[in-house]
């Protein structure tokens, strides 16, 4: 049990020493690990042959983090600072949970009221009603209703600033994304390394249907979700015999070989070059033009290219809820019970008598379905597809996504969206740290926090109380 | 007929590169079982630090091309296997234990980490080296087709004979290679007789990144051009070839590289070389649906 005179006892006899030991040696590796690859430069060289330059200020500001992060990392160990500050911070919040869960009681008539009189009197400024009422939610009912909330409001909020429209679409579209893998790795515990081809059926479905048969988007959509699906099924049937791993690969050889065919097939998919042109979406048949038969003209209003913007963003929320609410749906189904026991154990849950290649093979089916329909929703968004959108690195940004929130928790897919997708948009001198970042972050939430960020677990079904269970407990159960 | 011939010559020398890269997914996966999805980029890390201690010895005046080439060797081997164990030792001991997918999430987090840590590094354009050792025999030159066995493919094809017998050694008769047969068949009771099972799983990681090293050399001498993004391709297909020998089996891993040497060298020459990427991972989803042990490997029992 670490307290406070542990802390002043470990810190006299602080071993400084041994952490400086355990650093010089990191920056031995370190020095070896990037003496060539960070030390030299390869560029062409007067001749125009390639030669090397070599950049010892770049190796030694790479040596030198290692080492004073090694030397921080070691200090923090050798004392019990980590193990003073947890004990601390967990007696702090559970002292302070029941003073807020009171003060939540009072807070929630107080702030309605507050907001009225704000509202009164501060000029009827939509926007600061809009933050105060969020703030209100989110004392009020938590993160999850204030999330929503926020997402509703934000076409009315950033209506003038479209980059933060055009961002708030990109993150929804990953969210979708990230809820639809998660049926597939987080409730079944299947690793589907070749999501991304769901995610390319569907754009290319709807990109051929529009484009042949001048179907609309609305017709397209669903049948777009429904080959993706069967691509699924078709691709899932043979594979979910395999185990864990092997599947992952066998997954990630079947993305490949769709991206592959895309591009090879010029014919049909007009190979690397893409396919442009594809239909924008409508208002349910009112296109989005200037025209008199126009949306903005129908509904009496001035044109304004926004409004398009503000209906894909409408869509992708309603996609993305519509993913999430047939996810928590189905959790609650015989078939989403299954799922989630496949994922805890296979060999038991087959001496249950459950059909294991039935159950992994609706869960493939139904991720790719929202794969499919996101995918759709990318074509009409983008108005131009190429296999390029479809590689690798896009799956594993999804599956990084789903890891980082916690595999199986929906709020953590959204955290890690906002944060991964949106989060580098602010640093974007930063872009090609990205996949950098996020390799480092997989490989450390795997070794620190293997359930991910969000780590509890509520059960889908439960008697009478709802417990949440804490990962510690999930482990431990394990054992 | 020449032309079958020269395809088999091309076709053993790319088996032979992708049996060395095999070689460390299947060793790995017979002492953890895990998927090292960070050996092929192990491997392309190898191939760059070879182009690197290669420009700069030549910066630093050593241009006989014999002692360079073997200096090269020596210290994209010893980088690359200190790359290996800070991989094993950063982003896969501290797992395990861990619930199943945790390390294979981990080692495609360290894939990523290696090809952009290379990309940012050394930049996302193609590397190009003129061809060190030029020439070769012509086996057949009988005014059509000419058969020819470059010095390049020789060496490939050599320096792989003398690395897999001194590997086959290696394991048959040193402690070292009695420690991981051990581990192989049991990591705790291997623990319990007093096998040093962090140390063996060490060496299993440093051993076979040092042989992805050597064919990274190799890949960098054959094509002449490396980028950073070789090692996932070429990772993919090394790993079905190990699975395709049998995964966990020395001899399969090689005889699986060959196997996919082969036959992606005749699907592009008979066939379309647009589709040898497909036709090499179709093999890979073929095998492991319906030959999931692959040639040489044993059948895998299922314990609770």
């Amino acid at each position: 049990m670490a307290n406070g005179s542990d802390l002043r006892l470990s810190a006299s006899k602080l071993d400084f020493a041994g952490a400086l030991k355990d650093a010089a040696l990191a920056a031995l590796v370190a020095f070896g690990l990037f003496s060539l690859l960070l030390g030299f430069r390869t560029d062409s060289g007067p001749t125009g042959q390639l030669a090397a330059f070599p950049r010892p200020e770049m190796l030694a500001v790479a040596v030198a983090a290692v080492f004073a992060g090694r030397l921080i990392v070691a200090l923090i160990a050798r004392s019990h600072i980590s193990d003073f500050a947890q004990s601390n911070l967990m007696r702090l919040i559970a002292a302070i949970a029941p003073a807020f869960e009171k003060f939540r009681r009072f807070a929630l008539p107080a702030l309605g009221l507050l907001a009225v009189i704000v509202y009164r009197y501060s000029g009827h400024e939509f926007r600061d009603l809009s933050i105060l009422l969020l703030v209100f939610i989110l004392l009020g009912w938590g993160l999850k209703p204030t999330l929503l909330a926020f997402a509703l409001l934000m076409p009315v909020l950033f209506y003038s600033n479209r980059y933060f429209l055009d961002l708030g679409i990109l993150v929804l579209t990953y969210i979708m994304l990230g809820w639809g893998l998660n049926i597939v790795v987080g409730l079944a515990g299947l690793l589907d390394l070749g999501y991304v081809a769901f995610y390319a059926v569907g754009a290319y479905s709807y990109a051929l249907l529009a484009q042949t048969f001048g179907w609309s988007f609305w017709i397209c959509l669903p049948v777009a979700g429904i080959l993706a699906s069967f691509w699924g099924i078709l691709l899932g049937f043979p594979v979910l015999r395999l185990r864990g791993d092997y599947l992952a690969i066998v997954t990630l050889a079947f993305g490949e070989i769709i991206r592959l065919v895309i591009i090879n097939w010029q014919s049909f998919t007009n190979g690397p070059n893409g396919i442009s042109g594809i239909p924008r979406p409508s208002f349910f048949g009112i296109p989005f033009d200037s025209s008199d038969t126009g949306f903005a003209a129908r509904f009496g209003l001035e044109f304004d290219p926004v409004h398009r913007i503000v209906f894909l963003f409408y869509l992708i929320l309603a996609l993305a809820l519509l993913t999430n609410f047939v996810t928590l749906r189905l959790r609650r189904l015989p078939i989403g019970r299954a799922w989630e026991a496949l994922r805890e154990d296979e060999i038991a849950c087959r001496s249950l008598g459950i059909n294991t290649t039935n159950t992994k093979l609706t869960a493939f089916a139904t991720g790719a379905l929202f794969g499919g329909l996101a995918g759709s929703f990318f074509a009409t968004r983008q108005g131009f597809i190429s296999p390029e959108s479809f590689v690798f690195m896009e799956s594993a940004l999804v599956l990084a996504i789903v890891v980082l929130g916690g595999m199986g928790s929906q709020l953590g897919v959204v955290i890690a969206a906002i944060a991964m997708i949106g989060g580098f948009e602010f640093f974007r001198q930063f872009e090609q740290f990205r996949m950098l970042v996020f390799g480092f972050a997989m490989v450390a939430i795997m070794v620190w926090r293997p359930r991910g960020l969000i780590a509890t677990r509520t059960p889908s079904v439960f008697l009478n109380e709802k417990k949440i269970i804490p990962a510690d407990i999930i482990d431990e159960a394990r054992q | 007929m020449d032309y079958f011939l020269q395809q088999l010559i091309n076709g053993i020398v790319l088996g032979s590169i992708y049996g060395l890269v095999a070689i460390g997914y299947t060793m790995v996966y017979g002492i953890i079982g895990m998927i090292n999805f960070a050996h092929g980029d192990i491997f392309m890390v190898g191939a760059f630090l070879a182009l690197i201690a290669f420009l700069v010895l030549i910066a630093i005046g050593v241009t006989a091309i014999p002692l360079a080439l073997f200096l090269v060797l020596i210290i994209a081997m010893l980088l690359a296997a200190l790359y290996g164990w800070a991989v094993e030792r950063f982003a896969y001991r501290p797992l395990r234990g861990s619930h199943r997918l945790a390390p294979l999430i981990s080692a495609i987090g360290m894939s990523i980490v290696l090809q952009n840590y290379v990309q940012l590094a050394q930049g996302a354009r193609v590397k190009p080296l003129p061809p060190l050792i030029p020439g070769g025999y012509t086996l057949i030159d009988n005014g059509g087709f000419v058969v020819q066995l470059s010095y390049v493919q020789i060496i490939i094809v050599v320096t792989t004979l003398i690395l897999m017998t001194l590997f086959s050694w290696l394991v048959s008769a040193t402690r070292l290679g009695r420690n991981m047969r051990a581990c192989e068949q049991d990591l705790k009771m291997a623990s319990l007789v007093g096998v040093d099972i962090d140390r063996t799983i060490s060496l299993t990681f440093v051993i076979g990144a040092a042989l992805a090293a050597v064919a990274g050399i190799m890949y960098l001498l054959y094509y002449g051009v490396i980028d950073f993004f070789i090692g996932f391709v070429a990772g993919v297909k090394a790993f079905t070839a190990a699975v395709l020998g049998g995964i966990g089996s020395l001899p399969g891993a090689m005889l699986g590289g060959l196997l996919i040497g082969l036959i992606e060298t005749f699907w592009s020459a008979y066939f379309s070389a647009e589709y040898k990427d497909v036709a090499a991972f179709s093999i890979l989803v073929l095998v492991l649906i319906f030959m999931p042990t692959g040639i040489l490997g044993r059948p895998e029992v299922e314990k609770v």
